[in-house]
C-alpha cells in the first residue's frame, strides 16, 4: 500500500533507474504487502461474507444466498450448539463456587486497573478481555466440570491451555538442566531439537503405533497389567491425553531451544557472584535467571499460543476427532463442515476461532508480554 | 537457607570437597533426567525406523524390538514404496513447493523487513480505509449481484485512485513503520482455516487448483510474517555506518541491501530459512485443501495411507522416515544458527 499512498514527487522527467532508486523503499515493501492482501485480507473479507451466507452447488457453479447471522446463531444457540460449545449441565455447588471465585478475581483485576492507572482505551480493552474470560469460565464449568459434553471450542481451549503449560514447564526444566556445565551438552541439544522437525501427521501415526495395545511396543506391559483388550481411543480423556502427548513431544523442543539460548545469554558474573555468596539454585533461578529470561519466555509462549489454536493434524489423524466429539478441535470442526459442503458453517466456525485466538493472544500480549518487557 | 546466605564470600574456597560431594547427587539426577528425555525423543523414532524394515507378518505377530535378533529386517516395504508405488511424485512436489516457497518468502520478507527498518514510511489512514471499503464493495458486488469480477475490479481500482487524488489528500493522519510491521506480523495470528476457503475458490476460478503454483503462492504468504518478524531484528542489529558510506559512494538501496545487509545477517537468514523450510515441508491443512492428485505433498500422502488401505504400518513408516531424514540431517548440521536466530527474534519480537 505504501507505494500508492505516500506523497508523489513532481520531479520533471527522470530515467527509469532514477525512478526505481527514488521509490526503492516502496518497491521493497510492495511484494510483501500485495501477497498479504491477496492471501490474507482478501480471503478474510470473502470468508466473512461466506459466513453470512448459505452455499449451494448448482449446475455450472454455485449459488450464495445471504442469510445474515443465521450460521452464527445456529452454532452458538441453535442446532449446532452441541458441536461447537458442547452440551451443558446445570451447576452444582462446586461450579457456583468456582464461578464466584473466577468472577471475583476478574472484577478485582478490573478494579485495581481502574483505580491505579486508568486510561479509557486501556479500560475498554480490559472490559473486553474480562467479558471474554468470564464467558470462557462459564463454558468450561458447564461442560468439563458439571459433567456435560464439551464441544470443539472447549476442546481447543483445553489443548491450548494444557498443551502450552505442559510444554512450557518441560521446556524450561530441560533448558535449565542443559545449561549446566555437563558433558555431552551439544549432543543433548541437537537430539532434543529433532521432534520439532517431524511432520505432525507422522507424529500422529507414530503415536498410534506406540499406543497399540495389541501389537505396539508396550503390548507386553499392557498384557501384564491386564488391559490388553482395552483401547485408549474409546475413552474421551485418554484420547485427549494422547493428542496432548503428541503435541507436547513435538513442541517442547521449540520452547527448550529458545529458553536455552536465553539462559546462556544471561549475565554470567551475577550467577557466579551469587554462587560464591552461597545462594541456592532456586534463589539463583528466582532472582537472576527468571528476570533475565522472562521476556523471552513470555514471547515464546505467545508464539506457541498463536500456533496451538490452529491444531488439526494430530487430532485428525490420531483419533479423527473421536470418540464422539471428544478430541475435535475448531479447525477440524471447520474442515468437517467444509467436507459436507456447508461452506457457510465452515467459515463461521473459522471466524469464531479467529475471534477466540485473537482476543486470547492480544490479551496475553498486552497484559503479560508487555509487562515482562517493561521491567527490563 | 538463611544461614547459608550470610556465609562470607570466599569461605567456600576452603571447602571444595564438600561442594563437590554436594554436587554429585544433583549431577547424577541431571544426567538421569536428560537421558530419560533422550529416550522419550529417540524411542518413537526408533520404532518407526524398525517398523519400516518389518514384513506384514512381523507387525501382525506382536511386537518385535530388535532387528536381526527378534526378526529378520527386510527392505520389502522400502522397495514397494520407492519403486512400485508412486511416492516419487508427491516427494518431488514437496521438495519443489517447500524450497520455492521458502526462497520466495525469505527474499520478499527480508526485503520488506529491511525497508521497514531503514526507511520511514507514512501511510494515510484514509487511504487504507478507502481501500478496505472498496474491497468489501467489490466482493459484495461480485457475489450478490453477479457482476463480472474483471469489470468490478477495474471499477474499484479507478475509484480508488480517484479518491486518492481528491479527498484522500485532505486527511493527513498516517500509520508509521511500527504499524505496518505489526500488521504484517499479526497476519500470523489468523488461523489458516479462515483464509483457505476463499483461497480455494480463488484458485478454482483461475484454474490453478491442484498445481504447485497454488501451493507455492499460499505457503509464501503464510510464512511471510515469520520472515519479516525474525529478519527485522537482524537488520536492526547491524551498524548503519557501512550502509551509509556505501550510499554516499552512490550505491542504490537495492545494491546496499544485496551487497551489504544480506551478507552481514547471513547466520540469521540461515536460521529463518530453515525454520520456514521446516514449516513448509510439514504443512498439512493448506495442502489438504489445495491439492488432490497432481500436486499432492508428502504430509497429505502420509495421512491418506490410513483411509485408502487401512493402517499398513510398514509402508507408512517408510514414508515417515523419508520425510524426516533430510530435515533432520540439514538441521543437525546447522542447529547453532537456528538457536541464535530464534533468540534474536524472541528477545526483541
Amino acid at each position: 500500500m505504501a507505494d500508492i499512498t505516500a506523497g508523489t514527487d513532481h520531479a520533471p522527467r527522470q530515467s527509469l533507474g532514477e525512478w526505481v532508486d527514488r521509490h526503492s523503499g516502496r518497491i521493497m515493501v510492495l511484494p510483501a504487502v500485495v501477497i498479504l492482501l491477496c492471501f490474507a485480507i482478501f480471503p478474510l473479507i470473502v470468508s466473512a461474507y461466506l459466513s453470512l451466507s448459505r452455499f449451494k452447488l448448482a449446475p455450472g457453479g454455485f449459488i450464495l444466498t445471504f442469510i445474515g447471522d443465521f450460521n452464527f446463531r445456529r452454532l452458538l444457540l441453535g442446532a449446532q450448539q452441541y458441536h461447537l460449545l458442547g452440551t451443558f449441565k446445570p451447576f452444582g455447588p462446586l461450579e457456583w463456587g468456582l464461578l464466584a471465585i473466577a468472577v471475583a478475581a476478574i472484577l478485582y483485576g478490573l478494579y485495581r486497573y481502574a483505580t491505579t492507572r486508568f486510561t479509557v482505551m486501556g479500560f475498554i480493552g480490559r472490559l473486553i478481555s474480562a467479558a471474554f474470560a468470564i464467558g470462557i469460565v462459564l463454558l468450561v464449568l458447564a461442560t468439563y466440570f458439571a459433567g456435560g459434553i464439551p464441544g470443539t471450542l472447549p476442546n481447543t481451549l483445553f489443548y491450548v491451555l494444557a498443551g502450552v503449560t505442559l510444554q512450557f514447564l518441560l521446556g524450561l526444566g530441560l533448558a535449565l538442566l542443559c545449561a549446566k556445565p555437563i558433558r555431552g551438552r551439544n549432543f543433548f541439544r541437537v537430539l532434543f531439537f529433532v521432534p520439532l522437525m517431524v511432520t505432525p501427521v507422522g507424529i500422529a501415526y507414530i503415536f498410534r503405533m506406540l499406543a497399540d495395545m495389541q501389537k505396539g511396543p508396550f503390548a507386553p506391559v499392557a498384557q501384564f497389567l491386564g488391559v490388553g483388550e482395552w483401547s485408549w481411543a474409546v475413552d474421551p480423556w485418554w484420547a485427549r491425553a494422547m493428542v496432548i502427548l503428541g503435541d507436547t513431544w513435538q513442541w517442547t523442543p521449540f520452547i527448550f531451544i529458545v529458553l536455552l539460548a536465553g539462559i546462556e545469554n544471561q549475565p554470567r558474573e551475577q550467577v557466579e557472584a551469587a554462587h560464591l555468596d552461597g545462594a541456592s539454585a532456586f534463589q539463583i533461578f528466582r532472582d537472576i535467571t527468571w528476570p533475565a529470561i522472562a521476556p523471552i519466555a513470555a514471547t515464546v509462549v505467545l508464539i506457541r499460543l498463536i500456533e496451538a489454536f490452529k491444531i488439526i493434524d494430530i487430532p485428525n489423524v490420531l483419533t479423527a476427532g473421536g470418540p464422539g466429539l471428544a478430541t475435535e478441535s475448531l479447525t477440524l470442526h471447520s474442515f468437517i463442515a467444509w467436507r459436507t459442503q456447508d461452506l457457510g458453517g465452515s467459515a463461521s466456525v473459522g471466524y469464531i476461532l479467529l475471534f477466540v485466538s485473537t482476543i486470547t493472544c492480544v490479551s496475553f500480549f498486552n497484559y503479560i508480554v508487555q509487562r515482562t518487557r517493561r521491567y527490563q | 537457607m538463611s544461614a547459608r546466605d550470610e556465609r562470607p564470600l570466599g569461605r567456600r574456597l576452603f571447602e571444595p570437597r564438600t561442594i563437590h560431594s554436594q554436587a554429585i547427587i544433583p549431577q547424577i539426577a541431571t544426567y538421569v533426567v536428560l537421558l530419560l528425555w533422550s529416550v522419550i525423543v529417540i524411542a518413537p523414532l526408533y520404532w518407526v525406523a524398525i517398523t519400516s524394515l518389518k514384513l506384514p507378518g512381523h507387525v501382525a505377530n506382536g511386537p518385535f524390538y530388535l532387528p536381526f535378533v527378534d526378526f529378520m529386517p527386510s527392505l520389502d516395504a522400502w522397495d514397494f514404496m520407492l519403486l512400485q508405488n508412486n511416492t516419487l511424485g508427491p516427494y518431488i512436489n514437496s521438495v519443489v513447493v517447500a524450497l520455492s516457497s521458502t526462497i520466495l518468502a525469505t527474499l520478499i520478507g527480508s526485503l520488506a523487513a529491511y525497508a521497514l527498518v531503514r526507511i520511514q514510511f507514512h501511510v494515510k489512514i484514509a487511504a487504507v480505509a478507502c481501500f478496505l471499503l472498496l474491497l468489501v464493495a467489490l466482493i459484495v458486488a461480485v457475489y450478490t449481484f453477479g457482476v463480472l469480477w474483471e469489470i468490478a475490479l477495474a471499477v474499484a481500482i479507478v475509484l480508488f485512485f480517484l479518491f486518492l487524488g481528491t479527498i484522500g489528500r485532505r486527511f493527513k493522519r498516517g500509520l508509521g513503520n511500527g504499524d505496518i510491521e505489526f500488521w504484517i506480523i499479526s497476519n500470523r495470528i489468523m488461523p489458516p482455516i479462515v483464509a483457505v476457503l476463499p483461497i480455494y475458490i480463488m484458485f478454482q476460478q483461475i484454474r490453478l487448483l491442484d498445481t504447485q503454483v497454488a501451493l507455492i503462492a499460499t505457503y509464501t504468504a503464510v510464512n511471510l510474517p515469520i520472515v519479516v518478524w525474525l529478519t527485522r531484528d537482524f537488520f536492526a542489529g547491524i551498524p548503519i555506518d557501512l550502509e551509509e558510506s556505501a550510499e554516499i559512494d552512490g550505491a542504490s538501496r537495492m545494491r546496499v541491501f544485496f551487497t551489504i545487509a544480506l551478507p552481514l545477517t547471513r547466520s540469521g537468514l540461515v536460521a529463518t530459512f530453515l525454520l520456514v523450510l521446516i514449516l513448509a515441508w510439514n504443512e498439512y491443512l493448506l495442502a489438504l485443501f489445495l491439492s488432490s492428485a497432481n500436486a499432492q505433498t508428502m504430509p497429505v500422502l502420509v495421512s491418506a495411507q490410513n483411509t485408502t488401505r487401512g493402517p499398513q504400518w510398514w509402508y507408512m513408516s517408510v514414508l515417515i522416515v523419508i520425510m524426516i531424514a533430510p530435515v533432520v540431517a540439514i538441521t543437525a548440521v546447522l542447529q547453532k544458527h537456528i538457536a541464535r536466530g530464534l533468540l534474536v527474534g524472541a528477545v526483541k519480537g
